[in-house]
């Protein structure tokens, strides 16, 4: 059955599955930082979400979404309207194309990100692997 | 949405003429000792204090610039105060150029920070010309920086596209001097870039024609500049392919080659084109299983297989092959006399550094760090791809 994006269980689906990929595992392995996943509104979804990811050596160690930004101090934020996500997520846009033409923010360190590209491939491939229900 | 973005280029027998036409007051000529010690720096230097600039050198640019070197270029920058930025020479100097020239209007960045996520706001300072010595890299007209991290022994892939040069001056008659195997290794990065390019996850329309010149121009010129190094029409038609082929690269995107060979590269000082042009009908062949028709058109392209699938990819594999064969290019790394012992020892460092490798996200078959590991065993002893 399909899950709902944004949601809470949508973002617990994204952590289960990084926790289960080895290749994941295999890039990420060094790396400590979490994300805020921020989904603007547009004209296909008229709120503002936000979704915690924590990332750590590899693992996935917590996730949910949640009802301020000032819940959770993430390390990285990345946003950009809803159908910008969705099109990352249905994998029509490259992530790190979207990052380059700044259609994806993202603030954070980005000296430690330019070091972890295939982590965050690994991280698109398994959001293409959640069913997803946009709301259409 | 996506950008293409070039220099100005000046090219042909006699663009370094287009030196005289600089405006300003100051030039840093950021260079290697070599060519200081050739005489070409000088000449450079006197056509731009024709133009009535004052001149000074930084020529400490090692193979495999570090990111120490490019710190002591953008110190001399900072202190000196050019208006232009010159880079003259192969790939190493060229790239250090464009991060000395970032560093110097951009004292608050460290180089390793230099992504392309941000705005950068150059040119408040100064301008970037690069003038490249050799024929492969297509560092003249890209913005991808490649500097070392010596303490990691890892090769960081950087950039911005803001940093593209303003000029390029790519005048064959700078390539003359270069020996036969220099100009295969050069040239075997050159083909890298143009087949990666043509055949990565981000190419696009605008740069697979200059992709498929490059290969075209490569395939026929090559050879003839590998054999006569004075053969001035293979040196042009040369020169402008690794131009055509950076362009087209440079605007999508390389791919798996690039991430084993930078690897290699780091670890071991391959020269970058040699490491790369070695690698690439391995990564070929392993892409030919999955994802084989873009290198299957290649492969028609060329004339060198009217197959389509697995089989048009893997003749491109052997056209490759036969390339390298008559310009005495190495086929694998144990014909390039690298050491069996201290290669396995470092395998799993290697394989480590190109999964993490910029290039390797573009790569049409995502290789696992299993398959990574068998694709340097199989580079290593020269045996083609079967998995």
């Amino acid at each position: 059955m399909a899950i709902r994006f944004p949601s809470d269980e949508w973002i617990k689906e994204l952590s289960r599955l990084l926790n289960e990929s080895e290749s994941y595992e295999r890039s990420a392995r060094d790396w400590e930082g979490d994300f805020l996943f921020i989904v603007e509104p547009d004209s296909a979804y008229p709120h503002t979400a936000y979704l915690y990811l924590d990332l750590y050596h590899g693992k996935s160690p917590s996730a949910a979404m949640l009802e301020s930004p000032e819940e959770k101090k993430a390390a990285y934020t990345l946003a950009a309207p809803f159908s910008t996500w969705r099109r990352v997520i249905e994998g029509k846009l490259d992530p790190i194309q979207g990052m380059m033409t700044r259609q994806l923010r993202l603030q954070g360190n980005l000296m430690q990100i330019m070091r972890y590209p295939k982590a965050a491939k690994e991280i698109v491939t398994c959001c293409s692997l959640i069913p997803t229900d946009f709301g259409d | 949405m996506w950008y293409f973005v070039s220099p100005q280029i000046v090219f042909g027998e006699g663009a370094l003429e287009a030196l005289g036409e600089l405006g300003g007051r100051r030039a840093l000529i950021v260079t290697d000792t070599t060519l200081v010690r050739l005489g070409v720096a000088e000449r450079v230097r006197k056509l731009l204090e024709r133009a009535g600039l004052e001149v000074q050198l930084f020529d400490q640019v090692e193979p495999d610039p570090s990111l120490q070197t490019v710190r002591r270029g953008a110190q001399m920058a900072r202190e000196y105060g050019p208006d232009w930025i010159v880079g003259l020479g192969g790939g190493s100097a060229l790239d250090a150029a464009k991060a000395i020239w970032i560093l110097y209007e951009r004292p608050d960045l460290e180089p390793a920070a230099i992504n392309p996520f941000i705005r950068l706001g150059l040119r408040q300072k100064a301008r970037l010309v690069t003038i490249p010595t050799t024929s492969g890299t297509g560092a003249e007209v890209t913005w991808a920086i490649v500097l070392t991290d010596a303490d990691e022994q890892r090769k960081l892939g950087l950039g911005n596209r803001e940093n593209v040069a303003d000029l390029a001056i790519v005048d064959p008659s700078l390539t003359l001097e270069m020996p036969p195997a220099l100009t295969a290794d050069t040239g075997m990065d050159a083909l890298t870039h143009a087949i990666e390019g043509y055949t990565c996850a981000w190419h696009t329309d605008l740069t697979d024609g200059l992709c498929l010149n490059a290969l075209r121009l490569i395939f026929t010129y090559l050879p003839r500049a590998v054999s006569d190094g004075t053969d001035l029409e293979a040196r042009e038609h040369m020169h402008n392919a690794a131009t055509c082929a950076g362009l087209g690269f440079g605007n999508a995107m390389a791919s798996l080659a690039h991430a084993m060979g930078h690897a290699l590269g780091a670890l071991f000082h391959v020269p970058h084109g040699r490491a790369v042009g070695i690698f690439l009908p391995y990564t070929i062949e392993f892409a030919a299983r999955t994802s084989p028709d873009r290198f299957a058109e290649l492969a028609v392209f060329l004339g060198c297989s009217a197959a389509g699938g697995e089989e048009g990819a893997r003749a491109l594999a052997g056209a490759v092959r036969d390339l390298g064969r008559r310009i005495a290019f190495p086929q694998s790394l144990a014909e390039a006399s690298l050491e069996r012992a201290p290669y396995e020892a470092a395998l799993e460092r290697l394989v480590e550094n190109a999964f993490n490798d910029t290039q390797i996200v573009t790569a049409v078959r995502s290789p696992s760090y299993e398959e990574l590991r068998e694709l340097f065993l199989y580079a290593y002893a020269g045996r083609p791809v079967d998995f």
